[in-house]
């Protein structure tokens, strides 16, 4: 059972007040797109095993849809942001690198 | 024999005898006893059979360790199998019964697999039943099955109820132990919220057993005073009986708490499923014994000398009247010295170590206690219980030196400490060679959300374990937890014991016959001899030894066996053993029972279950319901002695006749308003909503970016900013959030709110051609043709209530669709029955819905949709704006696959003779596939019998579509001929549409 | 190999066991083989054991970063069916399926294959129309499946309550072929088989990076040095993404948990596999008495293969309802396993944008019934370069195409 904190009504809310997302920062692409550029859009994910953006929503609480970056294989979560961020904030990229030196980056 | 010893006895009250049952037996015990106890005071010390060999086992421990001592408890409605009774309380009626043998526990027929043990090593099932081939499923499985198993499958629902409870706290302790109340102590005094769990009925562990001194007074005397200060703490909370089962991702915890566990029937529930989310949680779990390997250590009445002082100590039973002492370390002479004040027999302490000066061992000879090091047990003499040991030296290879008699051996291979919560979210371990132990690894704790470690061990589940260090200990453990400044620690006398010797195997040059005769795993019968065949075999991890063998896979998980198992396998495999590893601990730590973590949703309220303000109606009036996601929706409302498909008929015939009603309110209404409302609406649907002109209503197609149909429904424009979009019942909170997931993470600089005003408003459908004098029965408003057109709704009173009306309709008939607040939804629904008695009206259920609109050839969401339909494959090209530069789905049906014109495309159907065309049928199209299957062309997705034209109607899906009208296929028949249908027109009732106007 | 028989177990206790060989040899890697499969699960044992059964490619090594079996193999709820809804499916599944039946023959090996049947509740009107039509799907792929009435559920499952106040049992799909193996069996199985064979199985040995030149692939960099091949196997299931990096791809795959448990062992009361999908939860008891239950997954990527609550929760509200005796029965041991889902929740076997790599994952919540359907056809796909009938459907492009395998069309369906 996840805990997740909210950046909007700031609660830590469990998993089960939560919905998941998937990946964060997925640019979206419409018609004229090509075959690639769409199936990448739909459906090659990153899948890492570490750090990982990804969105959430505090569906039986604010009703918000938040971002979180979080180790998959360890659970810990640098932090979260709202949702309308084109990019991680800095300091949560530079959070992750101090306690990840081997990350490469959110994109 | 085992007997209750006239006084002594720290956790029974003599006053207050209690009678029960074990095996129909009628039996006496003590209030504070454990059902354990309680059978050895009356001298029962065979108490059950083993999974494999079916051979006599007898109580090992004191505690949840307990792999044998396994019973059906209660009957009936209240038979619980695999009830430990060394965790069990005995209480006034209670009922046991032991497992596993047929016919009766002293004479078990499944003991010849004992016989045939040796043709039965670790592993033999993958090594044999091979052939013949159905041999396995017909003769050796059934067999299998019926001697494997343990308790008795319960026949009756639970009588019983459980419960949930949630709690926060900023440190959870983990067991109530002298550790766990220092930790308590040192948590609690910066303020942290503390809440202290522990298993057992009573507090303090092992330590007042063991007779230690904390702060100058007997620990049992510390135990209370600590108890009694933490109670009166605002800040802390202590609950007994009260098993912390598992430690789950950033620091939630769950505990099984046995309210009524001993006084079944009280009205209180058996259980309460503690869900707790705690900040850091300390583990306090203590340690456990570990048997030594010597052959024959599975006879009953060879207990871990723990356990034997534990029953003299504690419950002032003895569990024989001559006991052997075997061990490798100091702490088991405890057990000899307990015994000897008991007025019991030593004869003998074995010890493997070639020395033994320490404090107790002196202590032990000056109570006249002989003394042989550097010996070893030989073999255990005795069938159903032990009648002597044999001795040997423990450097040989176990030839007899002498034999001496006893009722019991108590066995000591040393301590390893718990570390099961540790573990449970990947807490490593590290081998402590000095104490022969695995101990958690400071440097890598499991961790919380915040990166850092989320538990703290404490005392002797973090390996020490000894008072003084363990108080030590558990005060830096508290204080840590809390982020709280350091206690002092309370001040045990230290203890002085020699360190313990590792002892794997006994005698040390034991050959194969012995080794076969040494068990690691009671219950599943695994012996040594078994991990060294496994490791023989190249079955090297250990989690393929475990599984291979069975080893550790018991209800005990292992408690007792696996660091011993995984120490014979290190030395079989000549590894050391933290090169081997141990097996993963997982949750719960000792089994939890499956109704307390469902809870107390059960019945009727398994689920939550959402009502429609006329749903009361619909139940005093014969309505038979479906299910459709949370709601109960009629299906239809019987009369008399109606079935459902004569009940649907009436319903359908005098819809289209008279007037019927339906209960609508479970269709989702959601609001969309804003500036850009109409903006983003041009995203969702397939087609145009932002022209839609204030007071009409259009209907919409919403897919999903894939492409793929994923809801329909009316969308209304009730403002210049202000659309609702009505949509499927399953559809209403998935296709809200859908809106808020385009809305909040894609095009957040729009400025459009979205409310799901599902529950806000009754809906009723009123159909059929008289429905407008009924509607005008009722008065307030004009709901004329001309007034109010087709498509369009009008806001107004209807028999005084506040209403908005829409002239929509799904059934083809004259149809008005009016919404209500919700708290009007049943006066409205009432004054309609009332106004339309004689006019005729009825309700009708969903099942009639289903087959007017298909008669209609209107498309259901999951009927001709399946999540791979486009809107194109339903002929809804007309649907889809051609204008818009984009939509939600406009991109993926462009890919290939999906634009291609040999998708299967929507048509009706008509069997040639008249027939209902079977539920879920293929079109058979001509030859096999590339695998052998049968083609096809089609399917149906909507197959009713219309009561309307009175034959059988169906939309389906087949190549080409409407472009083969009257062509004649085949569809399907499970166990018949296939059945030849003509390709029609999916529209099977009034073409025209005439009748929408009544 | 010495053959395991009833004989062998009598001959060999004269000696008290001393005189069992090992079941797989324990090798050091050569310099290169001519197949190299990454990942000694079941599916990569057993694509290793077609190939050289079919075949003839036998200079095989099978990599493996942990134990072999250590994976998903060991850790499913071990229930076989073919009961699928879509024509490629229902074709590789039904080929797995029959080879399961004459699994413990072919590797002289005690796979316990116990087709003891497997029902599929179908509790709302919806979902009989969908069993129904997997029900008629079936009847022309070959696959002996029907739907059968409340009554006849009963009858085959006395311990369930068909009449519950809010799912009553409308009928059932069931397929009286389909039921249960050991798991850990059918990797050792496999690893004895194919070893036998003289291929060279690598446990602790971890894949760190994939060579190629001219855009076909080399070698692989592992833990234990490089090892050169002329083909790669990709089958590592939840670590997919992560070898498939290596190689310089990126697959439709995301990595979530699956929820599962055991009953402490109780008296055999149940013969048969129910699945119950509206109310989320299937179960079966094992030869060992323990009942086994399957919940759902997570939403969201995680590796952790640990066991977490909620979901088992709402599987045991539900199972209780369908299986109310249960309720006193204990929880012994859960846990999570790491499954692989890919976008349509369908496999991939598939050659990739690498010459000469082959990729078979994306299992899901289904991978141990396929396993020797998954693993013929890889070896198929391997051998000749080209996918066969079996494979074919599955190849990591058809998401491109928008050529969706959706199985969870028909009822919403677990796997």
């Amino acid at each position: 059972m996840l805990t997740l904190e909210c950046p909007y009504c700031g609660v830590m809310a469990d998993e089960t007040e939560l919905t998941p997302g998937y990946e964060a920062h997925l640019k979206r692409f419409g018609p004229g797109s090509t075959d690639e550029e769409f199936e990448a859009y739909m459906f090659a994910r990153k899948n890492p095993k570490g750090v990982h953006f990804e969105r959430w929503r505090h569906a039986y609480g604010c009703g918000k849809w938040f971002l979180a970056a979080r180790d998959t294989a360890t659970l810990e979560v640098f932090g979260t942001y709202p949702a309308q961020s084109s990019a991680p904030p800095q300091a949560l990229q530079d959070k992750i690198k101090a306690k990840r030196p081997d990350w490469k980056g959110y994109k | 024999m085992s007997t209750r010893l006239s006084k002594g006895g720290r956790l029974i009250d003599r006053s207050a005898a209690v009678e029960f049952t074990f095996n129909g037996k009628r039996l006496r015990g003590f209030k504070g006893d454990t059902l354990a106890a309680s059978l050895l005071a009356n001298d029962q010390m065979l108490v059950g059979r083993s999974f494999k060999y079916h051979r006599a086992r007898g109580i090992v421990a004191s505690g949840a360790e307990e792999p044998n001592a396994l019973m059906n408890m209660g009957a009936g409605a209240r038979l619980e199998p695999n009830q430990r009774a060394t965790t069990t309380e005995t209480f006034d009626g209670l009922s046991a019964q032991s497992q596993n043998h047929w016919p009766s526990l002293d004479f078990d027929v499944g003991v010849i697999n004992n016989a045939f043990s040796r043709f039965l090593p670790g592993g033999f099932y993958y090594k044999t039943f091979i052939h013949p081939r159905f041999a396995w499923k017909h003769v050796f499985e059934p067999f299998i099955r019926k001697s494997a198993g343990l308790g008795k499958a319960p026949t009756e629902m639970d009588a019983d109820r459980y419960e949930q409870a949630y709690a926060f706290c900023d440190v959870l302790v983990a067991g109530g132990g002298i550790a766990g109340l220092q930790a308590a102590l040192a948590a609690a005094s910066g303020g942290a919220r503390v809440m202290v769990l522990e298993q057992a009925p009573h507090w303090g562990g092992r330590a007042p057993v063991d007779g230690d001194v904390i702060e100058g007074i007997p620990a049992e005397a510390w135990v209370k005073n600590t108890v009694e200060t933490l109670e009166k703490m605002p800040n802390v909370t202590m609950r007994s009986r009260c098993m912390v089962a598992g430690v789950y991702d950033h620091s939630y915890v769950l505990a099984e708490d046995r309210v009524a566990d001993h006084t079944p029937g009280d009205g209180r529930p058996k259980k309460r499923l503690w869900r707790i989310r705690a900040t850091r949680i300390v583990a306090a779990t203590g340690a456990l014994e570990r048997p030594l390997s010597f052959a024959g250590n599975d006879i009953p009445g060879v207990m871990l000398a723990s356990a034997v002082r534990d029953y003299v100590v504690n419950w002032a039973v003895s569990p024989g009247d001559r006991t052997v002492v075997v061990t490798n370390n100091d702490d088991a002479y405890r057990t000899a010295i307990a015994l000897k004040e008991a007025g019991l027999a030593v004869p003998c302490i074995v010890d493997a170590r070639a020395q033994a000066d320490g404090a107790l061992p002196t202590k032990a000879r000056a109570m006249g206690i002989r003394i042989e090091t550097g010996k070893a047990i030989a073999k255990v003499k005795g069938g159903k219980r032990v009648t002597g040991v044999a001795l040997c030296m423990q450097a040989g290879e176990g030839a007899a030196l002498e034999e001496i008699s006893c009722d019991v051996v108590a066995m000591s291979g040393g301590w390893s400490p718990v570390v099961h919560l540790w573990s449970h979210c990947g807490g490593k371990l590290i081998w402590d060679a000095a104490a022969a132990m695995f101990r958690p690894d400071a440097a890598r704790p499991p961790i919380s959300h915040d990166g850092l470690a989320m538990v703290y061990p404490a005392g002797a589940a973090n390996g020490a374990l000894h008072a003084d260090a363990a108080l030590q200990d558990a005060a830096k453990a508290g204080a840590a937890a809390a982020g709280a400044d350091p206690i002092a620690a309370a001040q045990a006398e230290p203890r002085d014991e020699a360190p313990l010797e590792p002892i794997w195997v006994m005698p040390q040059g034991a050959g194969v016959k012995l080794r076969a005769k040494m068990w690691l795993d009671y219950q599943n019968d695994v012996k040594v001899s078994d991990v060294q065949l496994a490791a023989r075999e190249g079955y090297e991890s250990v989690e393929h030894t475990k599984r291979y063998t069975t080893l550790g896979m018991a209800t005990d998980q292992g408690k007792l066996s696996n660091i011993n198992g995984l120490a014979v396998l290190a030395n079989a495999l000549n590894a050391e053993i933290p090169n081997v590893g141990t097996t993963t601990f997982r949750p719960p730590y000792t089994p939890v029972t499956l109704g307390a973590l469902a809870g107390e949703a059960r019945g009727e309220i398994f689920q939550p279950l959402r009502r429609t303000p006329m749903h009361a109606w619909h139940e005093a009036h014969g309505a038979y319901f479906e299910p459709v996601g949370l709601w109960r929706r009629p299906y239809c409302y019987t009369r008399g002695g109606e079935n459902h498909a004569q009940s649907v008929e009436r319903e359908i015939l005098n819809t289209r006749g008279n007037v019927g009603m339906l209960d609508a309110s479970t269709l989702g209404k959601l609001i969309v308003k804003g500036p850009d409302a109409g903006r983003f609406l041009d995203m969702l649907y397939t087609n145009v909503m932002s022209n839609l002109g204030i007071g009409k209503c259009r209907y919409g197609l919403m897919c999903n970016e894939n492409g793929f149909l994923s809801d329909d429904g009316v969308v209304v424009r009730l403002a210049e900013d202000t659309w609702l979009c009505h949509t499927t019942t399953g559809g209403a909170e998935r296709i809200h959030a859908h809106m808020e997931d385009w809305l909040q993470c894609e095009w957040w600089d729009w400025q459009v709110y979205t409310a799901n005003v599902t529950e806000e408003y009754a809906q009723i459908a009123v159909a059929g051609p008289k429905s407008r004098a009924l509607l005008e029965k009722l008065g307030g408003m004009d709901v004329s043709a001309e007034t109010l057109p087709f498509m369009t709704f009008a806001e107004g009173t209807l028999a005084g209530l506040p209403v908005r009306v829409y002239r929509i309709s799904f059934s083809g008939e004259l149809s008005y669709e009016i919404a209500v607040p919700a708290s009007h939804g049943l006066a409205l629904w009432d004054k309609l029955v009332a106004a339309g008695a004689d006019l005729g009206v009825q309700p009708y259920g969903t099942e009639a819905m289903h087959v007017m609109r298909a008669e209609k050839g209107f498309i259901m969401i999951g009927d001709e949709t399946d999540g791979t339909v486009v809107p194109q494959d339903l002929n809804l090209g007309w649907a889809i704006s051609k204008k818009k530069a984009d939509y939600l789905g406009k991109r993926g049906q462009e890919r290939s696959y999906l634009s291609s014109p040999d998708r299967w495309k929507l048509a009706g159907f008509e069997t040639l003779d008249g027939s209902v065309i079977p539920d879920g049928a293929y079109i058979l199209a001509q030859g096999v596939n590339a695998n052998g299957q049968g083609n096809t062309q089609g399917r149906v997705t909507s197959t009713y019998y219309s009561p309307t034209l009175k034959k059988g109607i169906a939309m389906g899906l087949i190549k080409g579509g409407m472009d083969r009208l009257g062509e004649v296929v085949e569809f399907t028949k499970i166990g018949g001929a296939p059945v030849k249908a003509r390709i029609v027109d999916p529209v099977f009732y009034d073409k025209e549409g005439a009748r929408n106007n009544g | 190999m010495k053959r395991y028989s009833a004989f062998a177990l009598a001959r060999e206790a004269l000696t008290n066991h001393l005189g069992w060989e090992r079941a797989w040899a324990n090798p050091a890697p050569k310099a290169s083989y001519d197949v190299i499969i990454v990942g000694a699960g079941g599916h990569g044992l057993a694509t290793a054991y077609y190939l050289g059964k079919n075949h003839g490619i036998t200079n095989v090594a099978i990599l493996e970063k942990g134990w072999l079996g250590g994976g998903n193999t060991g850790r499913n709820t071990t229930i076989i069916r073919s009961n699928y809804l879509q024509d490629s499916s229902a074709a590789i599944y039904e080929k797995s399926r029959s080879l399961y039946e004459t699994l413990s023959q072919d590797l002289n090996y005690n796979a316990m294959f116990s087709p003891r049947g497997v029902m599929m509740l179908a509790q709302t009107h919806h979902e009989v129309r969908g069993y129904l039509r997997t029900a008629h799907a079936n009847s022309l792929q070959g696959v002996t499946t029907e739907f059968i009435s409340p009554q006849k559920v009963k009858e085959l499952c006395p311990i369930l309550n068909i009449d519950g106040p809010r799912y009553p049992v409308l009928g059932a799909l069931w397929q009286a072929r389909g039921g249960t193996g050991r798991h850990d069996a059918v990797a050792w199985g496999y690893a004895r088989a194919c070893s036998a064979m003289g291929m060279d199985i690598i446990q602790n040995c971890e894949v760190k990076g994939v060579t190629s030149a001219n855009g076909v692939v080399t070698g692989v960099e592992t833990t234990k040095g490089r090892i050169g091949t002329r083909k790669l196997g990709i089958v590592v299931a939840g670590h997919s993404g992560q070898v498939a990096d290596m190689a310089g791809f990126r697959l439709p795959v995301e990595a979530v948990a699956l929820q599962a448990l055991v009953s402490e062992p109780i008296k055999p009361c149940m013969d048969v596999v129910v699945m119950a999908n509206t109310v989320h939860g299937y179960m079966s008891q094992s030869d060992k008495g323990e009942m086994v239950i399957g919940g759902g997954t997570d939403g969201f990527n995680n590796f952790t293969q640990r066991g977490s609550f909620h979901h088992i929760e709402e599987t045991l509200r539900a199972l209780i309802e369908t299986f109310p005796i249960i309720s006193r029965l204990k929880m012994l041991r859960q846990w999570g396993g790491i499954v692989d889902m890919t976008g349509d929740r369908s496999p991939i076997i598939s050659k990739t944008p690498l010459g000469n790599c082959f990729i078979n994952c994306g299992w899901g919540t289904g991978g141990f019934k396929a396993i020797p359907g998954s693993g013929w056809a890889m070896a198929d796909l391997m051998a000749r370069g080209e996918p066969g009938p079996l494979a074919e459907a599955f190849d990591m492009w058809r998401f491109k195409e928008g050529r969706f395998i959706d199985e969870s069309v028909a009822a919403g369906v677990a796997h």
